[in-house]
């Protein structure tokens, strides 16, 4: 026979998987988020270094920001990224949603061939995928230069599309796996025409997945260096291409600030993202 | 067909329910539809009346809601027409048919609030907003969900999602309401009870339903008419009554309610009398009207387990010795080998002489009966002349 107490004793004993009660497993767990986060936190610190060099703190200073903000070229190759990451999500997501529908509905000859084309800018090197870029826009489709801006970003926005847009059909496509045939029957056995019942229908189904794949294309374009290395010409650098070329000289606290700012931006816009789908969930629980 | 003789003679005519007129409103024409080299439904010919509340039944994948997908609009005959009021549908898409379905999911649209999801198809139909708004709160009120409109369906229970389907279907005023497979979802209470309110429903709006359902207690219960189908093809098309008491076929008899099926030789058919020689029951079956098949031929009586009584036997004493038996036309010598005690009746199976076994029900009349009998009893099953059926197939 077990007492009451003995039984809440043995309860009280943590199991193999609670993490946060044994100790071993919370060392685990700090290194790892230690891990994770100490490059960027460090990157972020010495942004407001008033030493030139990365390695020593030497006092606080936002003398960085401002001269970030006030290299011009800089500033173009931000504004550059953030359009093209903009540009390239619209399309992404419009591509990718429709390229999830036709596949998730249709039948027809060569869907298994289109399907794995779909998956090729995902899994091919992007070194070759960035060189492709540079043959295909150098000989079969070249971009005009001195175009103004932004259409002179259409070739990097092109390219940033090709691999952002498989992901997206992805993520759309796993989510219209849980849509239920009936819904759309349903609105048009209550007069609703196919295109009605898509937007009505379709659509605020897809929405999470057109959410999170948006998130996924801004991101991917936003940071994406090996591509846009290729494809960028002398008047449309990017962001990372930019820092890049501002640590072959060496490496300032200007890039740190600069570096910072990006961050920020990303994570602005990823909490503004998650924030809209849990509305929309939060919108169907509320009373 | 089998027994038509008996059910025109003895039994009183089928009254229509009082609220189904005259007129055919829907009429399937010769109706086939094949995939591929599947034919999932085989030249029907039906036709329902305005008013009914029709059923059609039958196993998973026997056609039924093939049909019904049909007369929705979601699936193209390969053969035959398809007539609402007199006229051919095959030319309109589902959003253009004077009908409207609950399906069996309830599909109630997830990111939308009750009353959208009623005035949807009034929003379709390009009613005016304050039209729109009395018709909603009127459906709502009809199904009993005045008070939901707000409410998002995550909301609802199972059974308030099945009446917001109802009433964003009724809300159109269809000419005909068609249910696939309403009650499925439902738990046991709660089927009972949406049974009778969906037949008090429809006699409210007066709207004819077709269901279709697996389940013939359910079609028994609810529909006006049933119409059983069996791998594409209509099996028999009657009222619950005369499904069950008079089958047409073993098919029918076997998939409506439980039965005893006994294979035998027809040995004598005269107007009023016809005898079945039974070898599974060691003894000839007895009958007080005629069935209308030729001598010799093999047919098949089929008995239903409420129908035979059950008599306590001494011991010892064999079918044979009939100054024993109870008196009536039809008796034969058993032993108890399984007893299933359900409350409002007790199931027994009884094992013939020859080993075949029978099934009966015995209603507990008292709080005692359900002793009355034990394993291993020997007993008499006793049954009157005109309660089996006799089929020709």
């Amino acid at each position: 026979m077990t007492t009451l107490s003995q039984r809440r004793a043995r309860r009280e004993r943590p199991g193999p998987l609670e993490y946060t009660k044994r100790w071993p497993l919370r060392v685990i767990v700090l290194a790892t988020l230690a891990f994770l986060y100490l490059p960027l936190i460090t990157l972020m610190v010495f942004s407001f270094n008033t030493s030139r060099r990365n390695v020593v703190w030497q006092g606080f200073t936002t003398d960085w920001y401002v001269k970030a903000f006030n290299n011009e070229s800089l500033l173009q190759a931000f504004v550059n990224s953030l359009t093209i990451a903009f540009l390239c999500t619209i399309i992404s997501v419009i591509l990718g949603a429709l390229a999830a529908v036709m596949l998730w509905r249709f039948r027809f000859p060569g869907k298994t061939a289109v399907e794995g084309s779909m998956a090729l800018p995902i899994v091919v090197p992007e070194i070759c995928l960035g060189v492709a870029m540079l043959v295909f826009f150098a000989r079969v489709l070249p971009w005009p230069m001195g175009l103004p801006w932004p259409l002179n970003l259409g070739a990097i926005t092109i390219a940033h599309v090709s691999f952002s847009f498989p992901f997206v059909s992805t993520v759309v496509r796993a989510r219209l796996a849980s849509f239920n045939r009936e819904l759309e029957e349903a609105a048009k056995d209550l007069g609703a025409s196919e295109w009605r019942t898509f937007w009505d229908v379709l659509v605020p189904h897809m929405q999470p997945g057109l959410i999170a794949g948006a998130l996924l294309a801004f991101t991917l374009s936003l940071d994406d260096f090996v591509i846009t290395f290729f494809t960028a010409g002398p008047d449309t650098i990017t962001f990372p291409v930019k820092v890049y070329s501002m640590l072959r000289f060496s490496v300032t606290p200007e890039v740190n600030a600069a570096s910072t700012v990006l961050i920020l931006v990303t994570v602005v816009l990823t909490a503004v993202g998650l924030q809209m789908q849990n509305r929309t969930e939060a919108d169907k629980a509320k009373a | 067909m089998a027994d038509v003789a008996h059910a025109s003679s003895n039994a009183p005519a089928p009254k229509p329910a009082p609220h189904v007129k005259d007129n055919a409103i829907i009429r399937f024409e010769n109706i086939t539809k094949r995939f591929d080299k599947v034919v999932a439904v085989d030249t029907v010919n039906l036709e329902i009346k305005e008013g009914e509340f029709f059923a059609l039944l039958g196993p998973s994948g026997c056609g039924k809601t093939t049909l019904l997908r049909m007369l929705a609009g979601f699936e193209t005959p390969t053969e035959g027409r398809i007539l609402i009021d007199g006229k051919d549908v095959a030319a309109l898409p589902p959003n253009k048919r004077p009908v409207n379905m609950v399906f069996q999911s309830y599909a109630v649209f997830p990111h939308m609030k009750v009353s959208d999801n009623v005035a949807y198809g009034l929003k379709m139909d390009g009613v005016a907003a304050p039209e729109i708004k009395t018709r909603v709160s009127e459906a709502l009120e009809l199904v009993k969900l005045g008070g939901f409109g707000d409410r998002m369906p995550d909301q609802l229970s199972g059974g308030q999602r099945q009446r917001v389907a109802l009433a964003r279907a009724l809300v159109k005023r269809p000419r005909v309401l068609l249910l696939d497979e309403p009650l499925s979802a439902l738990d046991a209470k709660l089927r009972d009870q949406m049974r009778s309110e969906l037949t008090s429903l429809q006699e409210k709006v007066g709207i004819t339903f077709i269901m279709v359902t697996h389940d013939q207690d359910e079609a028994l219960a609810i529909a006006t008419r049933c119409a059983v189908m069996n791998r594409g093809v209509l099996a028999q098309v009657a009222t619950p009554a005369d499904l069950y008491e008079f089958p047409n076929s073993r098919f029918v008899a076997d998939f409506v309610g439980s039965v005893n099926m006994f294979e035998g030789v027809l040995e004598k058919d005269e107007p009023n009398e016809a005898h079945v020689r039974c070898p599974e029951l060691a003894a000839t079956v007895y009958l007080d009207h005629g069935v209308t098949g030729a001598r010799g031929s093999t047919v098949w009586v089929a008995l239903r387990p409420e129908k035979i009584e059950m008599h306590k036997r001494p011991a010892g004493s064999s079918a044979m010795k009939m100054e024993d038996a109870p008196q009536g036309a039809n008796v034969v010598a058993g032993v108890i080998r399984d007893i299933v005690y359900l409350g409002s009746e007790t199931n027994y199976e009884v094992e013939l002489e020859g080993g075949r076994r029978v099934k009966t029900f015995r209603s507990n009349l008292t709080r005692y009966d359900q002793e009355d009998f034990t394993w291993d009893e020997p007993v008499w099953l006793a049954w009157h002349a005109c309660s089996p059926a006799v089929l020709l197939s």
